[in-house]
């Protein structure tokens, strides 16, 4: 599952390839998949209902009593397991440590009524790193950001949410980067990674969080294990591909100077690799950032904990505000380490400030951040920032948009539900969910096969064994037709608004920062105004789903389209092609490979966010996920459905992927 | 250039009339340091730290900023609220992490792992809140004043297609809840002989975005709800009768065909700290209020937008006689 | 260029001269790519054409059997289509691609029983490499592209930015030190590859195709300017080309390859003037063969009844330079070799034949 977002170059025709060929051969293999899918039906109206391994909402199969009891067990020993005697002292220290950050920027340092350095100071010290680091437009940045987060009544949340994302983020460079360049230069250990990461990326995080906090403790090291978990396969996945693609003649010529190992690693594949590398990075703090209201479940410091405790009131404005704060701060933190990671060779180059007007600004930065600490220390107006009427009026604000926007739409979104579930999803369900689960079984394995060939068939397979063990088969049909659903509009989404964006640069410059947004702004924070519109149901999982997911399909669309030659596109024109041709015949082939990637990536995307379905009435693995995390005695279950979507996503993907070469 | 060097001139400029301003600030905050350190010593160091689990829902919210508002003010204490789900909460006890769960709706799994005697013996019952919580099948509002026979569940068949929707597969909806809690409801529907198929909302967020949707559109909903709750301020929901609830009837989870009882919420507490003899443990175990109580503080939160711990204050200010008879 | 080695030598003893004294000494060099290559050697498979072992084995041959010497100070070409192998046999005298088998030598030393540190130490002091992509780190500026071979060496930063300017002023590229690689132009981004291999002082170079990626004009530029380095700094090269031209404007020898194995190895005018066989006839055919050829070629025995009276010139002098001063004289050009003795006879119809058979043939 590849997770890295840089788009891959456009699909190159092989020269001497046969294209005409391979035309038919996709059409005959889609024949084919449609005559599986016509013997399935057969069958299927003869048996259907029949052994479709349906398990009601309380109901458990041994595997899962046996996971529970595991869990039981490691819980029961844990006064006597010298691991978690360890790992407990570990995040002791860790709670420890986050709580004298804390205690310095966020929270009252008792028996002071503040922290030790107030809003001023903090503001003012950020403000000097962005310039120091990056320029003075990141410094602007920064400082409209943390006067942002005080001013809509939210600082030492705000604050809380940075020092965990920084820690995380650090410790994730730390153990990520090593392994990355472990990947990078052993194929075996990639082999290996790439499924353990896969787990790790798939794996709802409501499966392992009890059994975390076990090993570290309530609070900050349970957040920031967590996160780790979550935050590391990008960055493992990105910077170790950037290694490996670091130009092979480069390497050679350097090797051929007589380099050591370590020089070649810190001296031309590290540096040669920082862009891919601070990409990794960025997508390490999105992925930070986007555990931070699910961290809040343990009690995790930060802004999440405002968007949940909104979200349990239904109170949309209370979670708007903090939810938008997140994406402030996701939009600061990727600009700022994109800029600093530039800013060396820019200033190398000659396109950075006068040096000595530098040094100048820099002295007088230093000086100023100074003050304003000492400031902050003395007096109440410096040290708590100053209540404003912001984060009401921005809550009103918000409220009266939300309900607006759901009184006006509601008619059409009932209307667009209705259609979408009795058009598409039932029917759909029906087949995949009603089937007996061999046959469902076998159908699938047909078509992996026909479409991807026999890896695709094997991958296919040893996953549907696998949810046929753990026992969820009914539950993760069901999932699999949700998922199918979203994942089929994410790419409707992505193909249009991709495709326009590619081709108006000023439709791009709109709707990329909504599309940031999209993907950093906290699930929990539109659920409320999509339950609204669509009521707890399926559809309203699968919009969320889209939300999130669509926002990364679209932009690799368009990337990928973008990227297409100049050339090829003047050479087409040249032959008095018209728009629609120009699209369809060079622009969408020659982005194959983006498209590809983009659906791969929508499709996981979509999938991570089975959970959140199951908390608005998508019922299936995610329902399950959510009550074994709320009810002790229904872990097992909620691990066995957390491993089943882990399958349906490793199948998905191995399947797609097959596919995808296959037509090659 | 010159541009920049401008603008070093001005941070200067603007640096230094930061600090002739802060001149008539005054210096509050080191006279408030003193203060709260007097107070401290004051106050004898005698209950020290209280970690309160604050589970996710409004009313646990106003009983667990209403005990610590009192424990911090009368009793000196310093009072942790931490943001938890009830099994993490649980799983804190043995490891001082957390103090108090002060509102649990049963968790019997739990209570065999952590109490005396089945588990490890680091949660103790600490008795009853006062608060009773009503469990069971609600309709809203309009539904029950345009139909009022729905209330009795042996019509419920009646306008079971009514209830249906995309997700019931042709039966009645019924909305399940929010899986933190005890359900039986496949099992009543089921037993009962009801037309209806239970579809999960999955929380509780979800449930009452239904049932206010249901509401403003007119639209037939049933599902499982519980008071007290804060919405009931808003959103008087009317509970629907099943067969009464008695002694043993739901024993078995695949035969329930009757009602939930009323559920006496408890306080659930760390053995340790119970042990510990700091002033807070005669609080919480003297602790006892009533669902008007909770309703009161739960609305000055939900509806009036107050943060739980201003909230519990104004509770607080306004009994001071309840306040006093748990201080004892 | 000077031509130093006496071309009557026989090419094949050539290659088996002392191997002590030569800059570098291949023997049986043997580079099989695939699976379990090792096994191939020394079975009747490795004298299966590539076609036939690929089909037999999978394994590709990429060099099969190369013997050769370098002189110190001599201009080696190893030329061949692409495919040939000739860069896979440049990678392994200094074992960027470790051969399957045979020896290498590099001022003496085994090159392919050298550790690893043994090995760091040849390529950071001893050998240095241009390469046909330049292979430039885009981070750093010229200056220190220059001298990375001295960084990893650990020669100071102050130091090595001296040494590197040097460099960078020998190959003409002063002024640009501060530049980064993608700021300049091909042919000036290979300037700043050859600096970087003259940086660390080598006694070799290896050049893989360094000038196949730039255009026409500027290759002629470079050519020459290996030309004044070589006259210059004396240095021993190994030079890697598919272009003809380039191999006889360049080499002291050339050595021809077709599928991994030697074809040919001898002087420019032995290559063109007595071609091994029709393969690398038809290489030559189109070379203007009075660039090439030298008078020894178009010479005749000299005879008693020989003007005495013509000018005298050396037998290696090319014939498009003999060729005015031989058609102005009255008398036939009589050719001496390195002690001055008659060695032969050219007159006017030996060097036309060799010029008008190029006009025909174009």
């Amino acid at each position: 599952m590849a997770a890295t977002t840089a788009p891959p170059a456009p699909a190159r025709a092989e020269p001497g390839a046969a294209p005409q060929e391979a035309e038919d051969r996709g059409t005959s293999r889609l024949l084919l998949v449609l005559g599986v899918v016509a013997v399935w039906i057969l069958v299927w109206a003869f048996t259907k209902g029949q052994d479709t391994l349906t398990l009601s909402g309380r109901e458990r199969t041994p595997v899962m009593d046996d996971l529970g009891a595991f869990r039981d067990s490691v819980l029961a020993s844990r006064d006597s397991n010298p691991l978690i005697q360890l790992t407990y002292g570990v995040g002791e220290a860790f709670v420890a440590a986050i709580d004298w950050l804390q205690r310095m920027v966020s929270i009252p340092d008792f028996p002071r009524p503040v922290p030790q350095i107030g809003w001023l100071g903090v503001t003012a010290v950020a403000t000097f790193v962005g310039y120091a680091i990056a320029n003075w437009r990141i410094a602007l940045l920064v400082l409209a950001s943390f006067l942002s987060f005080g001013a809509f009544g939210y600082w030492s949340e705000a604050m809380d949410l940075l020092l965990v994302t920084f820690v995380a983020v650090g410790l994730s460079v730390v153990i990520g980067m090593p392994l990355a360049v472990l990947i990078a230069y052993r194929r075996r250990a990639e082999t290996v990674f790439t499924n353990l990461l896969d787990l790790m990326q798939t794996m709802p995080t409501f499966v392992y969080l009890l059994p975390i906090v076990l090993f570290f403790g309530i609070g900050a090291s349970t957040a920031v294990v967590c996160t780790l978990i979550y935050a590391l396969p990008p960055l493992i996945r990105i910077a170790g591909h950037g290694i490996k693609s670091v130009s092979a003649s480069t390497l050679e010529a350097t090797d051929s100077a007589g380099q050591t190992f370590w020089q070649r690693l810190t001296k031309v594949q590290l540096p040669m690799a920082r862009k891919t590398i601070v990409v990794g990075v960025n997508q390490t703090t999105m992925a930070a950032l986007s555990m931070a209201t699910i961290a809040s479940f343990v009690d995790g410091p930060g802004l999440g904990k405002p968007v949940l405790s909104a979200l349990v009131k239904s109170d949309v404005g209370g979670a708007v505000v903090p939810g938008l704060l997140i994406v402030l701060m996701a939009v600061m933190l990727d600009r700022a380490t994109t800029a600093a990671s530039e800013r060396g060779e820019l200033v190398a180059r000659g396109h950075g400030p006068d040096p000595r007007v530098h040094r100048v600004v820099l002295g007088a930065g230093l000086v100023l951040a100074a003050v304003a600490v000492y400031v902050s220390r003395l007096y109440p107006w410096a040290a708590e920032f100053p209540g404003t009427p912001l984060r009401d009026t921005a809550a009103s604000w918000s409220d009266a948009t939300v309900a607006w926007f759901t009184d006006t739409f509601g008619g059409v979104a009932g209307g667009l539900a209705d259609a979408v579930s009795y058009g598409l999803l039932n029917p759909m369900q029906a087949l995949l969910a009603e089937s007996p689960w061999w046959l469902a079984g076998s159908a699938l394995v047909a078509i992996s096969a026909v479409a991807g060939g026999v890896r695709a068939a094997v991958a296919a397979l040893v996953c549907l064994g696998g949810l046929r063990f753990l026992g969820l088969w009914h539950d993760s049909m069901i999932t699999l037709t949700m998922t199918l659903v979203a994942t089929l509009m994410v790419m409707v989404l992505a193909l249009v608004l991709g495709v326009w964006m590619a081709r108006r640069s000023s439709v791009d410059l709109v709707l990329r920062p909504l599309l940031d947004m999209g993907q950093t702004i906290p699930p929990f924070v539109y659920l409320i105004p999509v339950l609204a519109l669509f009521g707890p149901t399926r559809f309203t999982a699968i919009v969320a789903g889209v939300i999130y997911a669509a926002p990364a399909a679209i932009k690799l669309v368009a990337d990928g389209v973008k990227g297409v030659s100049q050339g090829t596109l003047e050479a087409s024109r040249s032959t008095g092609a018209t728009t629609w041709q120009e699209i369809t015949k060079v622009q969408l082939p020659m982005a194959k490979g983006s498209l590809v990637l983009a659906a791969n990536q929508g499709l996981l995307y979509v999938l991570a966010m089975a959970v959140i379905g199951g908390m608005v009435g998508a019922g299936a693995l995610g329902y399950d996920v959510v009550l074994g995390f709320s009810r002790s005695e229904e872990w097992g279950k909620g691990a066995a459905a957390g491993l089943s979507i882990v399958l349906l996503g490793i199948m998905l993907d191995r399947v797609m992927r097959a596919a995808a070469h296959h037509t090659h | 250039m010159l541009n920049q060097l401008t603008k070093a001139r001005w941070a200067v400029v603007a640096a230094c009339s930061a600090l002739a301003l802060t001149a008539c600030g005054g210096g509050t905050i080191e006279q408030q340091t003193e203060e709260n350190a007097a107070a401290a010593a004051e106050a004898g160091g005698e209950c020290g730290e209280l970690n309160m689990a604050v589970n996710p829902w409004v009313g646990y919210e106003a009983n667990a900023y209403v005990v610590g508002t009192v424990a911090e003010r009368e009793l000196g204490c310093t009072v942790n609220y931490k943001d938890l789900k009830e099994d993490v909460s649980w799983q804190g006890f043995g490891t001082g992490e957390v103090d108090v769960v002060i509102e649990d709706w049963g968790h019997p799994d739990l209570e065999k792992k952590f109490f005396e005697g089945t588990g490890d013996g680091s949660a103790t019952d600490f008795g009853p809140t006062g608060n009773v919580g009503i469990i069971g099948w609600y309709v809203p509002p309009w539904l029950a004043a345009e139909h009022p026979d729905i209330l009795d569940y042996k019509n419920l068949n009646k306008y079971a297609e009514e209830f249906a929707t995309s997700e019931s597969g042709g039966l009645g909806q019924f909305l399940g809840a929010d899986p933190s809690y005890v359900q039986f409801d496949e099992a009543i529907v089921s037993n009962l002989g009801l037309d209806f198929k239970v579809v999960f909302s999955g929380s509780e967020a979800a449930s009452i975005q239904a049932f206010q949707k249901a509401e403003e559109n007119k639209e037939f909903l049933i599902g499982y709800f519980y008071e007290p709750q804060w919405l009931f301020a808003e959103l008087p929901l009317e509970k629907v009768s099943l067969p009464p609830y008695e002694a043993g009837c739901q024993d078995d989870p695949a035969k329930v065909a009757c009602d939930y009882p009323e559920t006496e919420l408890k306080k659930i507490v760390s053995t340790e700290w119970a042990e510990s003899g700091s002033p807070s443990v005669d609080l919480v175990k003297n602790f006892s209020w009533t669902n008007e109580d909770q309703n009161l503080v739960a609305k000055y939160i939900s509806q009036e937008g107050m943060s739980p711990a201003d909230a519990a204050a104004r509770w607080v200010e306004e009994n001071p006689d309840k306040v006093e008879a748990w201080l004892g | 260029m000077s031509q130093t080695l006496d071309p009557t030598v026989d090419p094949s003893t050539a290659a088996v001269g002392d191997a002590r004294d030569a800059g570098v000494s291949v023997r049986n060099l043997w580079k099989i790519f695939g699976p379990r290559a090792d096994k191939v050697l020394g079975t009747p498979d490795a004298e299966l054409s590539r076609k036939e072992l690929k089909a037999k084995t999978g394994c590709v041959v990429g060099v099969k059997d190369v013997s050769f010497d370098v002189a110190p100070g001599e201009v080696f070409v190893v030329m061949g289509l692409s495919g040939s192998g000739k860069s896979t046999l440049v990678r392994c005298l200094t074992r960027l691609i470790e051969p399957t088998s045979g020896t290498v030598l590099i001022d003496g030393r085994d090159v392919t029983a050298a550790s690893e540190s043994e090995l760091r130490d040849l390529r950071r002091n001893h050998a240095s490499m241009v390469f046909q992509h330049f292979g430039l780190l885009p981070h750093r500026q010229v200056i220190d592209n220059v001298a990375y071979g001295l960084e990893i060496r650990g020669v100071p930063k102050r130091e090595r930015r001296a040494k590197a300017a040097e460099v960078v002023d020998l190959v003409g590229l002063t002024g640009y030190e501060k530049s980064y690689p993608d700021q300049l132009s091909g042919g000036m981004q290979q300037r700043v590859g050859l600096a970087r291999a003259l940086a660390g002082d080598p006694s070799l170079l290896l050049f893989d195709e360094p000038f196949s990626a730039l255009d026409p004009l500027i290759r002629r530029d470079m050519q020459n300017e290996v030309i004044r380095l070589h006259h210059e700094l004396g240095k021993t090269m190994v030079f890697i080309t598919h272009d003809l031209q380039e191999a006889l404007k360049l080499g002291d020898r050339i050595l021809i390859m077709r599928d991994g194995e030697v074809v040919q190895i001898g002087t420019p005018d032995e290559v063109v003037g007595a071609p091994a066989d029709d393969y690398v006839k038809d290489f030559t055919s189109e070379v203007p063969r009075s660039h090439v050829l030298t008078l020894k070629w178009v010479m005749r025995d000299p005879r008693p009844g020989d003007s005495t009276e013509g000018p005298v010139m050396p037998c290696d002098t090319v014939v498009r330079k003999a060729a005015q001063a031989a058609l102005a004289s009255e008398h036939p050009v009589r050719v001496v070799d390195d002690a001055g003795n008659v060695i032969g006879i050219v007159d006017d119809d030996a060097i036309l034949r060799v010029v008008v058979a190029e006009e025909e043939s174009h």
